[in-house]
């Protein structure tokens, strides 16, 4: 990493390469310090993910097994064979189907449980811990736990049966389960949307309140025209990550369902992880893993379009 | 990142700059290991020659705690009868044990001996990382063994052999047969029995609810085995064709025989469910589920789990003839392994295979004895939990997997077909079986044009 005094037209650059640190004065000593303190984080950063993403863009274009020891080069055949291939396709469909009912469902669950907890005075702490709190424990415990609760002889079917709605199959209805799933997701995310939502409520400063209330605003009219307006910039950073969240559904599919029945829950991630840990397809899995990061990229450039113009504006 | 380049593109300068530094970073980052290997390798070589140091040789296999403890003791004991040989036991997660072999083995860090299960051998030495075991130190392999070890042998050769092997059973809670009315010492011996004695023993409430399964019914189990090696065969059925290319699943009538028998445990008895606390085997468990198709490595987490469980098993329930699945874990050695070293590993893996190391595996891991004159010793025969699994022994089928989940998917769709959007049986069965070949014809041509 030397650059041989290449460029003279700059001698103060000198500085860097030329004499020791110590005869740095202070501005620069402090711009090498944060630098120096950025560059670790990034370099890990690279090493640990954009590296890891430019490989498998090289193994898509690969007949990758597992086990072969020859991996051939085979152009696009990989993304080909995914698109002709129709449990990939639904696997497209339903994280569609993750995003589209997730995402809407999680930022409205927690705006709602936001907006509860700012007029509760009392045992405010206790609330929003018993609210937060899903959203730490082991996703794979809440999975077990839903699944216990949502099989035939379970107790949520005892609850529908004592209430006369008869026996529901749930997780074992190809129409149901995908929304089970999701009601899972949402109740387990409610916590964390509503953190981010109650620090946006906080930034919005009474005065507008108090001076719509003097015009004679409803509390319906003060909500649409002030708190979500101002929310804006936090549910833009809400949207972006919840997509990103569903887009990537994994755990709760894998625990709950598997997949099943019959396809109609599985996910892109699912499915790449079956293409690569159960059918030791690498290839595969590394064409169906760039197509998921193309769709995150593009929707979050879409969305940080839209909705950061939208705020913007106002 | 061989040969054909991906960064066709111009990056820019700084991007130049930032990637040539990256490499270099990862060129420094990678090249410290093995030069310091190939250091130690020289040392061990030069050294053999001088004075005769043991060889080292290493084994791998997956994590599971009571093997990997007696794998522990059986070295001490090998490593007495050979003080010329040390063997060092190396273990992985199941889930990331191909993952590991794959990346190691081709880096030149892979084991000696290493345990695979059968499933995968077809993978394993399609792909050369495994030799075939030398004939004159195994001889005799298939008077030996039970005719499932059959599976082991590719191309003419066997390539990997077991220690132990796990089968299928019928476990029955006796205390649900008392309560039932029926005998707890005359388990169902018949398809039919098993049709009566499941309803007879099936139990709802006031809301047609279950309340326990007469027949446990959990396709994605075990059950998919059950009908492949058990049902199947016993309707007078045959998986594949000798070649391990064409299911004749419905080659005859008795593949939608046994695949109507199995479904309609749900459809039409209506004595077991999916998902029925949670699964089978916890069903069952819990006192839930009075019948379970289930494998002998149940009897240890019963026994850990369910101490005071009142259960006993039997033989599966003929029909036309008897059947029942094996499927095992068994020991090869990978083709990169020479003179010495393989030397080595064939003395490890002979010890492997004698019978005092199989009766410790039968009492420490629970794992049946995968050679006759073992397994068909008395004190296993007649033992009550033991023996109705080594008397199936000789009628146990092993299939050939091509890829173990997808097969299972398969099967659980076609069986949800049926009981989820009431496709008749026969064309669920039909589609299974087109789907199941097509699974097979795309893995062959794909071997075919490697050859």
């Amino acid at each position: 990493m030397r650059t041989t005094g290449v460029i003279p037209s700059r001698p103060k650059r000198r500085l860097w390469f030329g004499s020791g640190i110590g005869r740095l004065n202070y501005r620069h000593k402090q711009r090498l310090f944060i630098y120096g303190g950025l560059l670790i984080p990034l370099l890990y950063f690279v090493v640990i993910r954009i590296l890891p993403i430019l490989y498998s863009f090289n193994v898509s274009f690969r007949e990758w097994g597992m086990l072969s020891p020859d991996k051939p080069f085979v152009g696009f055949d990989n993304y080909a064979t995914l698109l002709s291939d129709s449990l990939f396709l639904k696997s497209l469909v339903n994280t569609g189907i993750y995003v589209v009912v997730g995402v809407p469902a999680q930022l409205i669950a927690g705006l709602i449980v936001a907006l509860l907890l700012q007029q509760v005075v009392k045992l405010r702490g206790l609330f929003r811990t018993a609210y937060f709190i899903p959203y730490v424990t082991s996703v794979v415990a809440v999975s077990w736990i839903f699944r216990w609760l949502l099989m035939k002889n379970g107790i949520v079917n005892a609850l529908f049966i004592e209430l006369g709605l008869g026996p529901q199959s749930f997780l074992y209805s190809p129409s149901q389960a995908i929304f089970w799933i999701i009601a899972v997701m949402v109740w387990q995310n409610i916590g964390f949307q509503m953190l981010i939502f109650l620090a946006g409520l906080q930034n919005i400063p009474k005065l507008y309140y108090e001076a719509a209330a003097i015009d004679g605003a409803t509390g319906w009219q003060r909500f649409v025209h002030i708190t979500i307006p101002l929310l804006n910039p936090v549910m833009l950073l809400s949207v972006v990550m919840a997509s990103i969240g569903f887009l990537q559904s994994f755990t709760q599919v894998l625990n709950m369902t598997g997949g099943g029945p019959l396809d109609s829950t599985i996910s892109v991630v699912l499915h790449i992880y079956n293409l690569a840990f159960k059918s030791f397809d690498m290839g595969l899995a590394s064409a169906a893993t760039v197509i998921l990061f193309v769709i995150i990229f593009m929707l979050t450039l879409v969305q940080l379009k839209v909705l950061g113009s939208r705020f913007q504006q106002e | 990142m061989t040969e054909s380049g991906y960064f066709s593109f111009r990056p820019s300068k700084t991007l130049q700059f930032l990637i040539a530094g990256l490499l270099l970073l990862s060129i420094t980052a990678c090249s410290a290991k093995p030069s310091e290997e190939s250091g130690s390798a020289a040392v061990t070589a030069s050294s053999v020659q001088t004075e005769k140091e043991p060889i080292t040789i290493e084994y791998w296999q997956y994590e599971f705690p009571a093997k990997v403890e007696l794998i522990n003791t059986l070295i001490q004991e090998f490593e007495t009868e050979h003080p010329n040989i040390k063997v060092k036991q190396t273990n992985f997660p199941y889930d990331q044990y191909n993952q590991k072999v794959a990346t190691l083995v081709p880096a030149g860090k892979g084991p000696d001996v290493i345990n695979l299960y059968y499933g995968w051998l077809p993978k394993y030495v399609q792909s050369g990382y495994l030799q075939p075991l030398p004939e004159s130190s195994f001889p005799g392999i298939a008077e030996a063994f039970f005719p499932f070890v059959d599976t082991a042998k590719l191309n003419g050769s066997y390539y990997a052999l077991p220690t132990g092997v796990r089968t299928l059973g019928l476990f029955y809670n006796k205390d649900l047969f008392t309560k039932a009315g029926l005998d707890p010492e005359k388990p169902p011996t018949t398809w039919e029995e098993l049709v009566s004695d499941a309803k007879a023993l099936t139990e709802t409430d006031k809301n047609g609810q279950l309340v326990t399964e007469g027949f446990a019914w959990e396709p994605g189990s075990q059950l998919h085995h059950w009908f492949r090696d058990g049902l199947l065969y016993q309707a007078g059925g045959k998986d594949t064709s000798e070649d391990r290319r064409k299911i004749l699943w419905n080659d005859t009538p008795a593949g939608l025989e046994a695949f109507k028998y199995l479904v309609d445990f749900a459809t039409v008895h209506k004595v077991g469910i999916n998902g029925f606390y949670t699964d089978d085997a916890n069903a069952f468990k819990t006192g839930h589920a009075a019948i379970n198709v289930d494998g002998s490595y149940r009897l240890g987490s019963i026994k850990k789990d369910t101490p005071d469980l009142n259960f006993a098993v039997a033989p599966l329930p003929g029909y036309k003839g008897k059947s029942t699945q094996a499927s095992f874990w068994a020991n090869a050695i990978p083709a990169n392994v020479t003179g010495e070293k393989l030397e080595a590993a064939t003395a490890f893996l002979q010890f492997l295979i004698s019978k005092g190391v199989q009766e410790q595996w039968v009492e420490k891991v629970g794992e049946l004895p995968a050679q006759k004159e073992v397994a068909l010793q008395d004190k296993y025969v007649n033992d009550p939990l033991l023996g109705p699994f080594i008397s199936q022994l000789n009628d146990a089928n092993a299939h050939f997997f091509i890829d173990e989940t997808q097969e299972r998917t398969l099967f659980v769709n076609a069986v949800d077909e049926v009981l989820l959007n009431h496709v008749p049986e026969e064309q669920a069965f039909n589609d299974l079986v087109a789907k199941t070949q097509k699974l097979y014809d795309d893995y062959w041509a794909k071997q075919d044009k490697k050859k």
